[in-house]
Parts: structure tokens; C-alpha cells; sequence
């Protein structure tokens, strides 16, 4: 394989940090400081895409920024896994930048300046997470995500906020310190290096034991997945701004989540080493239990971001599921999802604040009607939800197909059973939605007028919303990339 | 010149101590002037020194050129160099921030002798380090110890003084411990120079008379460095001394009562010796283990941040003596160089408290809310300090936590890591509380400004600097985390040969 050494991922982590500085100083002037944020999300889109044909040639790049003690380097690596993760982040940035300014200038919110600057930390973090070649590099980026999106969550600074926010921290960094800091010191110690390597670095490395231990602690410590029963942080990180849930909550945190989590698999583990002991088909089972539980907890919510939010729970646990198949339709379907689930879930939170700031509703029960007054928004909501429940033509049908292959490739009758049951769930609290908000008649003394959020806000989520399609039209390129990770950890798939 | 560094490096500071009371007769400024010189004077022949003997290695010097064992002999190696450049750089630090915060905290007519005695503090402390002399050691420990009382005694609320009265009694009892230890090994031996006494312990091992000596010295220097649970003195006087007390006691003297454990443990005695015949290691990693957890409960308990910081620091410690108990060369690396990570970490944490108090008077943690907006400087300081006291990667304390835990594992005693961890999750509630009352909480009544006095502002940058400094290097030292752990990792493989 080919390695190119060039600073590009570096550029690209860094770019946002940069834009903090900037935006930091032109606090005042409201309309520069957004502009940083775009142009910031534009250079690092660019960056990442400069980096595609690369990849798609096979090639990787790799990047050593420094070495902080002997054995453990900052580094970073660009490879096809990366590549979905990336994307999905940075394009999205974009897309809620112009969100968030009119979100935060509608709902008049204070402490601007900060959310800017924490925002774009965040995405260095998601990046950072994106490119990282090492466990080491992986948790200081997965901390520095933790750290700066506390401001976010908090942002409202009441006591409701705060509570929130408090076990929004406790579940991310206890765990991550915890377990997921355990496991990377028995990993060291064990397998002597943290480098990620297609087909793991454990293997022969400890008894069956150890590897166990270590491999429970991982899926424990990384609480980004919101795998129960470390999901709690999900919905309580609610409480943010929905520009924060939106990228945050069903893109960059919650993908990091899995992202990690996939890497870990792949390339601390291997294929081969989780089959031998029989831990992939264990941890699919957990995700099977969290997607049924919290798809019925998903239906009993009435406020309709924690709907979401435990929408967002059992959805991720689909691609935990899928990883854990260990077999190629499996993961393919985990690494196209990263993408597509992005697409969808972000649709229905920019809708949610859509629906928050033009109608002032939060909760489920008061959207009858409302597909006459918001007829973009509700006609993104439906795309975002069909996506979620797996209807063709949103992408989302694509990575469940691919989930259910992978299930039959493993022949785990149990798990089909559950997908299905859950898909099932899923229609049941997305859909009604969609029937109340264009089949309701619109409550009394509310007018059938349109009254749509601004601009700022519709945009984007209409955008989104075609995207979730496209994605089914042309999924090419996620497929090109899919084989070529499964070429690297599978060898010669 | 350079050839007498050895020596100066400590006479500056000593001789310093009575200049500033006939220099400061008129005015204090020019004693604080004298005492800030000498610490940087001493701060640089300190690094000249580390240089030294990294490069040519070790340095041993002759006082009044008698030989040793006869005469009184300085050695000084990658570990000792290490700790005397520490000393010596926090010692100008807080010299420097002094000036403000004395000036508010201490009647005028005690500035000048603060300052005198701060200097005998500071020489006793880097005379422990320089030395090669059992003897010296003791001598140096009291000078360090009777300034010390002195320094805590002078606190604004009568409890200083209580509070200096139980570190007399018990620092008096420990200074008893070494001096008995000493005595009993000059007894056993007939020599007090350290490098004369490791090559002639071995064959007396089994003597109940050295016996007695090492039970002295690791009693008597545990309650120098308030190891649990011989702690007591320690909260109350970090509580009520000034805030420069408080930092400098933090940042280095139990920092130097660690460094002459581990002489006496691996210098003094060797190695093999608390292995094969007294067993001391598998009580010290039990110890130090319920000192991390202990430390680390009783802090999320408090609401005054000095106490908080002050069982902090106790906390602390056991990661210190839990990596000498270790017995190997990951750990010791772990613990040499948290020796100088927590005095970075906790200078820069009292340092800031001693700005809010500078500015606010107040210690309540709860009070401290909206304090992030107008001190944004300090509370970025203790902010970073704070991270790297949870262990967060790119700061110090993710280093030291590493070296400990790979140690831990590299021992065979994987369930010190759940105890590790554990503490630095205690260590992030105890500094979330603060840190969401100084960013995040609103006030609770509506005259939001009103609650704390109007027009707090950022302290003056005398106190600012070295604060942020403080914090700086944290993060300094934990992105380039090799250089102080290369000359750990030399101090360790020496110490455990």
C-alpha cells in the first residue's frame, strides 16, 4: 500500500482551531464572526475532499506531528474508514453553520461568541478523531470532544441545563477515564504499541481472558455510542440548543462513538481474533437489546427532540450491530450508515428547531396540522423519517438491506427477528408524525397560512433532506470506499 | 565560578536571608527585591547544574575541599539536579507573585521578615536536595521546618497559629524520627556520608539497630510529606497560612520530603534491601493507595478550595510514594517526574486562589460564581491546572497517570489501575463543582452583578505571570512530555541499579 507523508489531515484539524482565535476577537461584530465559521467549514470541507482521490486510489496518508514520550506519538492517518467519518462531518459543518445563524439570531440566544468558539473546537476534535493513526491520538481527540461540547449543552446556563450537562460529562469522560483509559493501558502493555493495524494488534498478544477484559472494557468506555446502559447522557444532552443536537448529538459526537468503536474492532482486535472468541456475536446481541429498548422508549416520549434523541440511540446501535456481524455485508453496512443515518437524523433535528422557533412546539402532540403551515420542513421531517424506518427512497433502506445481509451471512436468526421488530418500532413513532402534521386538521384559532422558519434554518434542512436522497440514487462512492476497508481488514474481500 | 555553582546555588539564597532585613530596615520592597534576585540567581546556577550533569554526569563537591566521609560532600545527579532546578524555579515563581499578595494579606511591619524567612525556607529545601551528608540532611530539614512555622504562623485569622503550633509538634516529631534514624545508623556504622553508608549497610542488613533506623526515617519523613494517615497537620496550615505559603509548601516542600525518601530508600539503602528484608513495599503501595483514595474522597467533601486543595494534595502524594513502592523503573520514572508535574499542577491552583483572594477575599467555593468573566485570565489558569489534575492527555498529569498505570501493570498489580482512575474521577467532580460555578452557574438572584463586590477585575500582572506560567507548563510539559521524562527515566534506572 502506498503511504504518502503530507500535512493535509493536520491542516485539516487544525483549520477550525484557527477560526476559534478568529472568532474569539470579532465577538463584536456579530456577522463577521459567522463568517469566520463559514469559511472555516468550507476550507476544511475542501481539505478533506482534496484528500478523496488519494484515497480512492488505494493510497494512504499519514502525518507524525509530534512525539510526546517514547511509544506514544501524535499522529495522524487518512484511510477509507476515515474517509466516511470525515466527510460526514465537515460537509455537515457547513450546512449547520448557516443553520445555526438563524437559529441563534431567531431565538435571540446569549453567549454567541462561546458557542462559535466551542463549536469549532468540536469539529478539530471530530477530525481529529476522523485522522487519528493511533488509540493514543484517538482518546485525546475523543477528550477534547467531551471537553468542548460541555459550553454547548450548558449553554442555556439554567439549573435544567446544568443538571443536564452534569450527566452529559459524567457519562463521557467517567467512562472514557474509566474504562476506556483501562483498556488502553492494558493494551500497551499487552500489545506493546497503540498503532492502529488492519487485522488488530492483540491477537497472540494475552490469554483469551485479558483480551475479553480489554475488549468489554472498550465497548463500556466508549460511552459515545450510547450503547445502553451507558445511553443516559443522549437524551439529557438535550437541553442544548438544537444546532448543538443536530451536528453534535446525531453527527459528530454519537458518530465518534462509533467510529471508535469500529476502529477499535477492526484494527486493535481484527476480524479474526473477536470471531476465535465469539465477542462479536455477544456485543451484536447487546446492540439488539439497546435498539429494541430504546425504540420503545423512543415511543413513549412526547417532546419530540428526545424522541429523537432515543431514536438516535437505537440507530447507532443498528451499526454497532452491524460491525459486530464481523462479516462483509456487516460492515459494510456499519461504514455506509456513519453516513446516511448523518444525513437523516440531522434532517429531523434541524426540523425539530424549525418547528421550536417558527411555532414555538416541542412536543409530538401539538404538530397536527402543521405540514400546511410548514410544508418544507414537515416534507424534510418525512424524508429524515422514512430514512430512519428504512423506506426506499431514503438512503436509510440502503444500510438496513445491507445490515439484514449480514445478519443472514451470520446466521443469527435472533438478530433478523430483532431488526425487524425494531424497524417495525421505528414506523410506529415516526410515522404518526407525518400523519398528524398533513392529515390533522390544524387545531382551532391557529391559522392554515404559511409560516415557515427563516430562511437560514429551511434551507439547510431542505438540503439535507435531498441529500438523504441522493444518497440512495448514488451511493457509489460510499460503496467504493466500503471496499476498500473491508480490502484491508478482511483480506482480499 | 561555575566550578563552586554546587555551593552557591544554596549560599545565594541563605546568604539572602539575613541581607533582606538590613536592606528592608526602611522599606520591604528592596527585601522582596533581594529575595526575588537570589531565587532567580539560584534558579539559574540550578539549570547550569542540570546541564552539567546530564551531559558529564555526576558531580560530587568537597566542602571546604575536606574529603568525604570526613568532610561534608554535594552530589548531584539527574535526580537531585532535577528536584533543585523545581525548587529553585517555583521558589523565584512565588517570589516574584509574593510581592502584591503579601502586601494585602500581611500587616507591613511582618513583610520584611516574611521574606527573610522565606529565603531560609527555600535554602533548607535545596540544602536537602544538594546534599550528600545524612547529617546535613537533618540540619537542612530544620532550618527548612522552624521557617516554615514561622511562615504559616503569620496567616491573617488566629487558626494560623494553631495551625503552625500542629505542624510544630508533629513536624518536631518527625525531624526527631530522622535525627534518631540517623543517629542509629551512625551507631551501626560510623559514617554519615550517604554514598560511604550504601557501601557499608549491606552486610549489616540483618542488625535490629538499622532496622530501627529505616522504621525512623520512613515514619519520620511520611509525616514530613503528610503521607496518610499521618496527614493532619497539613490541611489546616495550607487553609490558613498565606496563599504564598500555601504554594510554595504545596508546590515544593513535600515535594522534597519525597526526594529524601526515595535517597534513603535507594541511596541509602538499596533496592534490595526493602525487597528481600523488610517488606516495606507492599505496605507502602497499600498505603499509598488508601492516601489516593482517601485524599481524593475527603476533598470532594470540602468547600473552602483551600482544603479542597490541601486533601488534593494528599491525594497526590500516594501517587508519589505509590510509584516508589512499585519497585520499578516505570513507576519510579512516574514518580520522579510527578514530583515536578503536581508542584506545576498545585502551584498554579494556589497560586490562582491567592489571586481570587487578592482581588475577592473569598475562598467559598460557592461563591465563585460568574468569577470566570471578570478574571478570564486566572480562571484560564486554574481551569488548565485543573484538567491536568484530572489526567486530561496533552497535560502533565496524563504523563505521570501513564508512567503509574503502565508500572502498575509492568508490577503485576493490574487492581492498582481501577484505583488510579478512580481518583482522577473523584479529582474531576471535586474541580467540575468549581469550574461550573466559575463559567457556568448563574447567580441565583437576579442583580446578577451585585453579588460578588462590583468591579473585580483581573489581578495585576506581578500575579498574573507567574499563575499563568504555572499553567502553561503544564501543558508544555505535557505535549513535550519526553523532556522531563528522559531525565526521570535517568534518575530511575540510576536509583533502582
Amino acid at each position: 500500500m502506498d503511504i504518502i507523508i503530507s500535512a493535509s489531515p493536520l491542516y485539516a484539524v487544525l483549520v477550525s482551531l484557527l477560526a476559534v482565535v478568529l472568532i474569539g476577537v470579532s465577538g463584536k461584530n456579530p456577522n463577521l464572526r459567522e463568517s469566520w465559521t463559514i469559511v472555516a467549514a468550507l476550507i476544511k470541507f475542501s481539505i478533506v475532499v482534496s484528500m478523496l482521490p488519494k484515497i480512492l486510489d488505494g493510497k494512504i496518508i499519514e502525518y507524525t506531528v509530534f512525539t510526546m514520550m517514547p511509544g506514544l506519538d501524535l499522529a495522524l492517518r487518512v484511510d477509507p474508514l476515515s474517509m466516511f467519518f470525515a466527510l460526514t462531518a465537515s460537509l455537515l459543518w457547513i450546512i449547520t453553520a448557516f443553520y445555526c445563524i438563524g437559529y441563534m439570531r431567531a431565538g435571540k440566544e446569549k453567549n454567541q461568541t462561546r458557542f462559535y468558539m466551542c463549536f469549532a473546537v468540536a469539529l478539530s476534535g471530530a477530525l481529529g478523531i476522523a485522522f487519528s493513526a493511533n488509540l493514543f491520538t484517538l482518546f485525546v481527540f475523543y477528550e477534547i470532544l467531551t471537553l468542548c461540547t460541555y459550553p454547548l449543552v450548558v449553554h442555556k446556563q439554567t439549573p435544567e441545563a446544568v443538571r443536564g450537562a452534569r450527566r452529559y460529562l459524567t457519562y463521557l469522560l467517567g467512562t472514557s477515564i474509566a474504562f476506556q483509559l483501562s483498556a488502553i493501558f492494558l493494551t500497551y502493555f499487552y500489545a506493546g504499541t497503540l498503532e492502529f493495524t488492519a487485522g488488530g494488534i492483540l491477537a497472540g498478544s494475552a490469554s483469551n481472558t485479558v483480551i475479553t477484559i480489554i475488549f468489554v472494557l472498550f465497548v463500556m468506555g466508549i460511552g459515545k455510542t450510547a450503547i445502553m446502559p451507558f445511553h443516559a447522557w443522549l437524551p439529557a444532552a438535550m437541553v442544548a440548543p438544537t444546532p448543538v443536537s443536530a451536528l453534535l448529538h446525531a453527527v459528530a459526537v454519537v458518530k465518534a462513538g462509533v467510529f471508535t468503536l469500529i476502529k477499535v474492532i477492526l484494527y486493535v482486535f481484527g476480524v479474526d481474533l473477536l470471531q476465535e472468541l465469539g465477542l462479536g456475536v455477544a456485543l451484536a446481541y447487546v446492540a439488539a437489546f439497546t435498539i429494541i429498548v430504546a425504540s420503545i422508549m423512543a415511543l413513549r416520549q412526547d417532546n419530540l427532540k428526545l424522541r429523537l434523541a432515543y431514536s438516535t440511540v437505537g440507530q447507532l446501535s443498528y451499526i454497532i450491530m452491524a460491525v459486530a456481524l464481523l462479516t462483509p455485508s456487516g460492515i459494510t453496512s456499519a461504514l455506509i450508515a456513519v453516513m446516511i443515518h448523518a444525513f437523516g437524523k440531522i434532517t429531523l433535528f434541524f426540523t425539530a428547531g424549525a418547528i421550536y422557533i417558527a411555532a414555538h412546539k416541542t412536543k409530538v402532540s401539538e404538530l397536527d396540522g402543521i405540514g400546511k403551515q410548514m410544508p418544507f420542513t414537515m416534507f424534510a421531517f418525512t424524508v429524515g423519517a422514512l430514512s430512519m424506518v428504512a423506506v426506499p427512497p431514503a438512503a436509510g433502506f440502503i444500510s438496513k438491506w445491507y445490515l439484514l445481509l449480514g445478519a443472514f451471512e451470520a446466521h443469527q436468526l435472533v438478530l433478523i427477528g430483532a431488526i425487524v421488530v425494531s424497524t417495525l418500532l421505528n414506523a410506529a413513532y415516526y410515522l404518526p408524525i407525518v400523519y398528524a402534521a398533513f392529515f390533522k386538521p390544524v387545531p382551532l384559532g391557529e391559522g392554515t397560512e404559511m409560516h415557515e422558519a427563516p430562511a437560514l434554518m429551511v434551507a439547510p434542512l431542505v438540503f439535507t433532506a435531498i441529500g438523504t436522497l441522493v444518497l440512495f440514487l448514488w451511493p457509489t462512492l460510499l460503496f467504493d470506499l466500503a471496499k476498500l476497508v473491508l480490502a484491508s481488514v478482511m483480506g482480499g474481500y | 565560578m561555575i566550578a563552586h555553582f554546587p555551593i552557591l546555588v544554596i549560599v545565594v539564597v541563605l546568604l539572602a536571608a539575613p541581607i533582606v532585613p538590613l536592606v528592608g530596615r526602611k522599606n520591604w520592597v528592596f527585601g522582596w527585591y533581594v529575595a526575588t534576585g537570589a531565587t532567580l540567581l539560584s534558579f539559574l546556577m540550578s539549570l547550569s547544574l542540570l546541564n552539567t550533569v546530564l551531559t558529564d554526569g555526576r558531580i560530587s563537591y568537597w566542602l571546604g575541599n575536606w574529603e568525604p566521609p570526613f568532610g561534608i560532600e554535594y552530589v548531584y545527579d539527574p535526580l537531585n539536579a532535577f528536584v533543585l532546578v523545581l525548587v529553585s524555579f517555583l521558589a523565584f515563581m512565588v517570589a516574584v507573585y509574593a510581592r502584591k499578595s503579601l502586601e494585602a494579606e500581611l500587616q507591613p511591619d511582618r513583610l520584611t521578615p516574611f521574606y527573610s524567612m522565606y529565603m531560609l525556607f527555600v535554602a533548607g529545601l535545596m540544602g536537602m536536595v544538594a546534599t550528600g551528608d545524612l547529617f546535613n540532611v537533618y540540619v537542612f530539614l530544620e532550618i527548612t521546618s522552624l521557617a516554615g512555622y514561622c511562615l504559616i504562623a503569620v496567616g491573617q485569622k488566629r487558626e494560623a497559629l494553631m495551625a503552625s503550633f500542629t505542624y510544630l509538634i508533629l513536624g518536631t516529631i518527625a525531624a526527631t524520627f530522622v535525627l534518631l534514624g540517623i543517629g542509629y545508623l551512625y551507631m551501626a556504622t560510623g559514617t554519615l556520608n550517604m554514598a560511604d553508608l550504601a557501601q557499608r549497610l549491606p552486610d549489616l542488613y540483618q542488625s535490629k539497630v538499622v532496622l530501627t533506623a529505616f522504621a525512623f526515617f520512613t515514619v519520620g519523613l511520611s509525616i514530613k510529606i503528610a503521607l496518610f494517615p499521618l496527614h493532619n497537620w497539613l490541611p489546616n496550615a495550607y487553609t490558613y497560612a498565606p496563599s504564598v505559603t500555601s504554594t510554595i509548601m504545596a508546590a515544593t516542600a513535600t515535594k522534597v520530603g519525597a526526594y529524601a525518601l526515595i535517597r534513603v530508600m535507594f541511596t541509602v539503602f538499596q533496592p534490595d534491601f526493602e525487597v528481600t528484608v523488610v517488606h516495606v513495599t507492599q505496605v507502602l503501595i497499600f498505603v499509598s493507595s488508601v492516601a489516593i483514595l482517601a485524599g481524593s474522597i475527603i476533598a470532594v467533601a470540602q468547600t473552602d478550595i483551600r482544603k479542597m486543595l490541601a486533601y488534593s494534595s494528599i491525594g497526590q502524594i500516594g501517587y508519589i510514594t505509590l510509584g516508589i513502592a512499585l519497585m520499578n523503573e516505570i513507576a519510579m520514572t512516574g514518580s520522579v517526574v510527578h514530583i515536578l508535574n503536581h508542584a506545576l499542577m498545585k502551584g498554579s491552583l494556589f497560586l490562582v486562589v491567592g489571586a481570587i483572594v487578592y482581588k475577592t477575599g473569598i475562598t467559598h467555593i460557592n461563591d465563585f460564581i460568574g468569577l470566570g468573566k471578570k478574571m478570564p485570565v486566572t480562571m484560564a489558569a486554574f481551569t488548565i491546572a485543573a484538567l491536568s489534575m484530572i489526567g486530561v492527555p496533552l497535560t502533565v498529569g496524563f504523563v505521570s497517570k501513564w508512567y503509574l498505570a503502565i508500572g502498575s501493570l509492568d508490577a503485576g498489580m493490574w487492581y492498582l489501575i481501577p484505583v488510579i482512575l478512580l481518583s482522577s474521577l473523584l479529582t474531576a467532580v471535586y474541580f467540575w463543582r468549581v469550574i461550573d460555578n466559575i463559567y457556568f452557574k448563574k447567580p441565583e438572584k437576579e442583580n446578577a452583578d451585585e453579588q460578588t463586590p462590583p468591579g473585580i477585575s483581573e489581578a495585576p500582572a506581578l500575579m498574573l505571570v507567574p499563575t499563568f506560567a504555572l499553567a502553561a507548563l503544564c501543558v508544555v510539559f505535557g505535549i513535550f512530555a519526553s523532556v522531563p521524562v528522559s531525565i526521570a527515566e535517568k534518575a530511575a534506572v540510576m536509583l533502582l541499579r
